[in-house]
């Protein structure tokens, strides 16, 4: 029997509340295959199992929230034989969780729902919290998306059409408040970046490239290619990045009890900023092995995920460096705050055609100045100049990355 | 497709990609990109959609030509032709 504990989806989460189940005891389920779905206060995670098994006991309710580390399933894994009705008692590691604290926010009502089969509702993440923040009773709702599914629009045109109604039940205690995403998203970045500035002695390094070739090739490439295969010039990056760490391993990876563990996967964390404001910095796994394309494709997806809040806990807790990109947003520098554990962060800043002076001529160059914010735990300037150097050598040969 | 419907389905689409964006309040005759939050990633997702509503590929060297909304409903107008 393995135990399915509420995971760690990064340093700056400390609960969890399980806003459904997408198994029910007796389903099979595989390495990998996404089990439920997590709000961590920063954004909605799907969670994937780590054994191939059987789902013996679901532990934690939806709608319940519960700290890291917390039971929340139970797997039967591959090889064991199913407990005889007399053995099956109890897991000996009973949650703390298994009566709310009192003192905790109380889990927000979970709209009715049949506790049994049909268990799946067919429902989007988003909409699911949609739901719990408007309260809305989701057996009321006629869902219009794919396949009946609830769509966020129908969760908030039945909260408009029930809204008139006075709130039936003023005896019973008083309904919790909706979850502030914008506050809890303020908290958790608060507390990683507190953490990050108190316990990582970070050191800034910063140098500027010429991206003449980098972007030509991309426009030659680009014209090439139908809208739907188009790459953008982040992609070169962000395999710079991969193709330098795997030459400075000291960049790559995590500070963990005084120690640096290097990652010989080079999984990039992407600094992506949410519309409602806050950040999240998911991983593309093993970006040194995939070709342009398929980074492409990966972040194309990411961007989405990110935006419809669909996000897998694999991609939240793994990255092993991370890259933003704030060029975007007009800024022609950026020094990063670093991830902890991770060791490293590149900055890089707007595309700006400068006076590029190089054998003694002057021109006029798309230019971009790339930082590197590192750890000094675990590397010092000199290694880190040579990094960025690396970076910007890849940069130079488009075709080849 | 008339001007009205080809503005239509420009909204569309970007609301899709901007929820928050109140599209009625975009000045057409304004840069989009100083009204709306739209990063490269964006304006990629934009034209696709908006080739898959139309069949039209916009080519890169052509984005230049769609700064404002009343330049997009021109040119896609041209292209639809």
């Amino acid at each position: 029997m393995a135990d399915f504990l509420m995971p760690s989806l990064g340093a700056d989460m400390e609960v969890g509340t399980i806003l459904q189940w997408l198994v029910k005891p007796g389903d099979k389920v595989k390495r990998g295959d996404i089990v439920a779905v997590v709000d961590t206060e920063k954004a909605t995670i799907e969670i994937e199992v780590f054994q191939s098994g059987v789902i013996e006991n679901i532990v934690v309710p939806e709608g319940q929230q519960v700290p890291v580390g917390t039971l929340i399933a139970t797997i039967r894994t591959d090889g064991e034989v199913a407990p005889s009705k007399a053995e099956a008692k109890p897991p000996p590691r009973l949650p703390v969780e298994a009566e709310p604290k009192p003192e905790r926010r109380p889990a927000p009502p979970m709209p009715a729902q049949p506790p049994s089969a049909p268990h799946r509702l067919r429902i989007s993440p988003l909409a699911m919290r949609v739901a719990m923040d408007l309260k809305v009773d989701l057996s009321t709702v006629k869902g219009t998306g794919p396949e009946g599914a609830i769509t966020r629009a129908d969760v908030e045109r039945a909260a408009k059409a029930a809204a008139p109604k006075p709130e039936p039940a003023p005896e019973r205690r008083p309904a919790p408040a909706p979850i502030d995403h914008h506050t809890a998203m303020r908290r958790v970045i608060a507390a990683a970046m507190s953490r990050s500035k108190r316990e990582i002695p970070h050191y800034y390094l910063g140098t500027h490239i010429d991206m003449g070739r980098a972007m030509t090739w991309l426009q030659a490439e680009n014209l090439k290619r139908p809208v739907t295969e188009r790459l953008l010039y982040a992609v070169l990056l962000l395999k710079a990045v991969a193709r330098a760490a795997l030459q400075f391993p000291e960049m790559n990876g995590y500070w963990i009890d005084n120690g640096f563990k290097h990652s010989d996967a080079v999984h990039v964390g992407v600094a992506i900023s949410l519309r409602k404001g806050g950040l999240i910095a998911p991983a593309i796994h093993d970006v040194d092995k995939k070709p342009l394309d398929e980074l492409m494709a990966n972040l194309r997806d990411l961007v989405k995920r990110v935006r419809a809040e669909t996000l897998r806990s694999s991609e939240i807790a793994d990255a092993t460096i991370t890259v933003t990109s704030l060029g975007e947003q007009g800024v022609e520098t950026v020094f990063g705050v670093i991830y902890p554990p991770q060791v490293a962060l590149v900055g890089f800043g707007r595309i700006v055609e400068r006076p590029w002076a190089s054998n003694g001529m002057v021109g006029a160059r798309p230019v971009m100045f790339a930082t590197l914010a590192a750890d000094h735990r675990a590397s010092d300037g000199h290694r880190g100049g040579l990094f960025l150097a690396a970076i910007d050598r890849l940069l130079q040969e488009p075709e080849k990355l | 497709m008339t001007n009205d419907e080809i503005r239509t389905l420009i909204l569309r689409e970007l609301r899709r990609i901007a929820p928050e964006v109140d599209t009625g309040q975009i000045d057409p005759s304004q840069e989009l990109r100083e009204q709306v939050d739209l990063d490269s990633m964006d304006i990629l997702n934009w034209m696709i959609a908006i080739h898959e509503a139309t069949g039209v590929d916009i080519p890169e060297t052509d984005y230049a030509r769609m700064a404002t909304l009343n330049d997009c409903v021109a040119y896609l107008r041209e292209r639809l032709k």
